[in-house]
């Protein structure tokens, strides 16, 4: 028997037959669900429950004004917090003085384990016992700023570290063959490279940190400072109807699926200059 | 320690062929010099002893089996790896001195290597003008102008905004080229230029170097490229297990080795087919002289 017969199966179809097949079943199975649910649900009641406009059309607009433009401002403040202190991390990390490695990794590890909700807590309630007569500046901002972005900066620190590894090393050698300083060089020759390898990890962790704002109500905000999560509960609680945590996943997703798409533009803008 | 002094030689203009260097090498002064110099990497010791001199406006090729400490001794040079005894003098300034402004000096010494090390994120001309304005704090126009200048002289002015990606080897070593020569450097270091090239397009860069050697650059390379050695450099330095174990002209060296391991090298590298398969031991290949 030659190897040529071993391939070929009994039922006598060619490989890309078989795999055409393969795929048509998937497609019929998937097809048959979608009509199965169709036609089982009770479509009045599903819609009663989750999409009401009444209740959407209550929500407008603060829903936006007040919940996802807090939920941006808190991210937005935690990501720059995150990205600076885990830059000093990372670079303490990669230091060659003990000292600064060993507090970086301790600090990096402990912050990682420790649950986000738990660091908010500590810093919510925490900084301010601990510290009598300290507030944050900027208030519940400044406070969410440092609550969520202590635990965003040991992540990022990780991430940005590992970028700055994986640029060559030969990038350093000809930077500083050309006279560069140790600082000229990180910031700029290896640090634009790391940071466009790290796009697609940093991405990740944006997301999570929108998400993650979600836990800001536990620090006590006022109904102004509520972000999407905590004001779509408040309606819930009121309405005592699921539509408005629709409401507010489809806000998240307004913005994260926008945040996933620039991200892969740019991938593709610094594609060629790799 | 002391700095070195100069010998005050009148100089005299660069000669390209290797019959007429042998004296005019000794009537300059001297561009790198290397006293005694040792590196261990652990227990491994890379270079056992050595001193080399190189002339202003020498052209001095570097050859020898792979891990005979070449790639090493060059980056010594300029302290890309710390020699872990011995002093290297750069022109007056002691590498080797803890107190020398190494950023200052490197900025003198153009450095090639074999993987090109452009910088991927920058275009061709961002490549030639980054250290020029951040280190040498020219201005934009000017930068511009000597990366264009320098652009040209390896031929390579039509890619100027391309990225070092979307060129091929022999076009990133060129750049690689220009980019030092950007910096107006007093001398040029190579480290084996052309051994990551493919070999249509070794040609091209061998001939940028030897029009920098025909300028009158003094430049020390590591290199494999026997007959761009014997052609351009003034002297050859034959490499082995840490030590320099000939140097001379390039004929003298090449042509005419005097000792046992150089010519055992040379036979290699000049004839790849003729060894045969039971020559080979674990060890690499048995000495054939």
């Amino acid at each position: 028997m030659t190897t040529q017969t071993v391939d070929r199966p009994r039922t006598g179809l060619s490989r890309r037959q078989r795999a055409r097949l393969g795929r048509g079943v998937q497609y019929a199975i998937g097809i048959a669900v979608v009509v199965l649910l169709a036609v089982k649900i009770d479509w009045a009641t599903f819609s009663a429950a989750f999409l009401r406009s009444d209740i959407l059309a209550r929500m407008m607009p603060r829903v936006i004004t007040v919940g996802l433009v807090n939920t941006l401002i808190y991210t937005a403040l935690a990501f720059v917090f995150g990205l600076t202190f885990g830059l000093l991390l990372a670079m303490m990390k990669l230091s060659s003085i003990g000292p600064y490695r060993w507090f970086a990794t301790a600090y990096i590890e402990f912050f990682r384990g420790v649950p986000a909700l738990v660091v908010l807590f500590m810093v919510a309630y925490g900084i301010p016992n601990a510290f009598p007569g300290f507030s944050f500046p900027g208030g519940t901002y400044g406070m969410v700023m440092v609550g969520l972005g202590v635990t965003a900066s040991a992540y990022m620190a990780e991430t940005i570290r590992a970028g700055i590894q994986a640029v060559p090393k030969g990038q350093v050698e000809a930077a500083r063959t050309l006279g560069m300083s140790h600082s000229r060089t990180m910031a700029t020759i290896i640090l634009p490279q790391a940071f466009r390898i790290i796009i697609p990890p940093l991405t990740n962790e944006i997301i999570l940190l929108v998400k993650d704002s979600s836990l800001v109500y536990v620090v006590g905000v006022t109904a102004d400072q509520y972000e999407l999560t905590k004001f779509s509960q408040d309606f819930l609680n009121r309405t005592v109807n699921p539509t408005p945590l629709i409401v507010g996943a489809c806000c998240y997703l307004a913005i994260t699926l926008p945040l996933s798409m620039l991200v892969r533009q740019l991938e593709r803008r610094y594609a060629k200059a790799r | 320690m002391t700095n070195p002094t100069p010998a005050p030689i009148p100089p005299s203009t660069p000669d390209t062929t290797a019959d007429a260097t042998a004296d005019a090498t000794a009537t300059r002064t001297t561009a790198i010099s290397i006293r005694n110099l040792k590196k261990s990497f652990g227990s491994n010791e890379v270079l056992k002893d050595i001193s080399l001199e190189v002339a202003t406006g020498e052209v001095v090729c570097v050859i020898g089996p792979s891990g005979s400490g070449k790639s090493t001794l060059l980056r010594c040079v300029n302290l890309l790896e710390e020699p872990t005894s011995g002093q290297v003098f750069v022109g007056a300034d002691e590498m080797t001195d803890p107190d020398v402004d190494l950023d200052g000096v490197r900025r003198r010494i153009g450095m090639v290597f074999q993987s090109f090390n452009l910088f991927p994120h920058l275009t061709v001309l961002e490549n030639l003008t980054v250290a020029q304005t951040k280190v040498l704090k020219r201005s934009r126009a000017q930068a511009r102008e000597v990366a264009r200048h320098n652009l040209e002289r390896v031929g390579m002015a039509h890619k100027e905004d391309a990225y070092p990606a979307q060129l091929s080897g022999g076009q990133q070593q060129r750049v690689a080229i220009a980019r030092s020569l950007s910096m107006d450097p007093e001398l040029m270091l190579f480290d084996e230029p052309t051994s990551a090239l493919d070999p249509e397009l070794v040609g091209e860069v061998l001939a940028v170097m030897k029009s920098l050697a025909a300028e009158g650059m003094t430049m020390m390379i590591v290199t494999h490229e026997m007959a761009f050695a014997r052609e351009v450099a003034h002297r050859v330095v034959f490499m082995d297990d840490g030590y320099v174990v000939e140097a001379g002209t390039a004929a003298d060296v090449i042509g005419n080795p005097q000792e046992a391991r150089t010519r055992s090298f040379l036979h290699r590298v000049l004839n790849p087919m003729v060894i045969d398969a039971s020559e080979i031991t674990d060890e690499g290949v048995a000495d054939l002289v």
